[in-house]
């Protein structure tokens, strides 16, 4: 079966319930993920978006799972670039692990489809949604704005 | 060791930077697969892939009996903010004003 996929991991010297919290709420979303705002009742079978800063929409979907503060399963389309809307949707899961003094966050994210321009998009993304997310809940601050 | 000596010491050897070229150029892959692009035995991969791994510079995922090898450039990143962005911006600004200087005098 032809499909593309990352997997993306970052070590966090936090809470499971704090990392939760930041990947769940605007408050938190608007710091470290460059100023987008996600819309979505965050329950399962609602749907889910996020907008630019410039009011664009740049992703819909839909919630598929939920579970506090282990995993959440998101099912995602691009809607602002016609050649990656054209791909339909990915899957994109986030998962906690509290290990000692951190939180393992693995970000995978697939489609069913090979050499997924989708996936080359996203995974140029996402290295540095974690980094500022690692060092907003590490240090207060973020890196990048 | 702490998160940045053992990032440094995995991307100290060249064998481990090819595995990270193999796996930018294709993701996913299963040991015996990156075991084919490199003239090593399968052992050697897997001790390389260890490292890699505790760096946290290579994910992996089960996928039934299978075990998948991702690249994470999430530390990279990490790298490039601490290491690379900080020396960058000054030489930057530097550059900024004196176009704004440039600018300015053409207009004045």
């Amino acid at each position: 079966m032809a499909r593309s996929s990352f997997a993306y991991v970052t070590y966090i010297r936090t809470t499971a319930a704090q990392l939760w919290e930041a990947l769940t709420t605007q408050e938190f979303i608007g710091k470290y993920w460059f100023g987008v705002t996600c819309e979505t009742d965050w329950t399962v079978g609602s749907s889910w978006r996020l907008k630019l800063s410039d009011g664009r929409i740049a992703d819909t979907g839909e919630v598929l799972e939920f579970e506090p503060p282990r995993r959440i399963v998101i099912k995602w389309q691009n809607e602002f670039r016609p050649e990656l809307k054209a791909e339909g949707y990915a899957l994109c899961t986030m998962e906690l692990e509290p290990l000692e003094d951190a939180v393992k966050l693995t970000i995978t994210h697939t489609i069913e489809r090979a050499d997924s321009k989708f996936i080359e998009a996203v995974s140029g993304g996402w290295p540095r949604i974690l980094s500022n997310l690692k060092s907003l809940l590490e240090t207060g601050r973020i890196a990048l704005s | 060791m702490n998160d940045a000596d053992l990032l440094f010491k995995a991307l100290a050897d060249p064998s481990r930077r090819k595995l990270l070229d193999l796996l930018y150029a294709e993701d996913a892959r299963t040991l015996g697969a990156l075991c084919d692009h490199l003239d090593m035995t399968r052992q050697a991969v897997t001790q390389h892939l260890a490292v890699l791994e505790a760096a946290n510079l290579v994910a992996t995922r089960r996928r039934g009996r299978e075990k998948l090898h991702f690249l994470n450039p999430v530390p990279l990143q990490e790298i490039y903010e601490r290491w690379i962005a900080k020396f960058e911006k000054p030489r930057l600004q530097a550059l900024h004003d004196l176009r704004k200087r440039l600018e300015g005098k053409r207009h004045g």
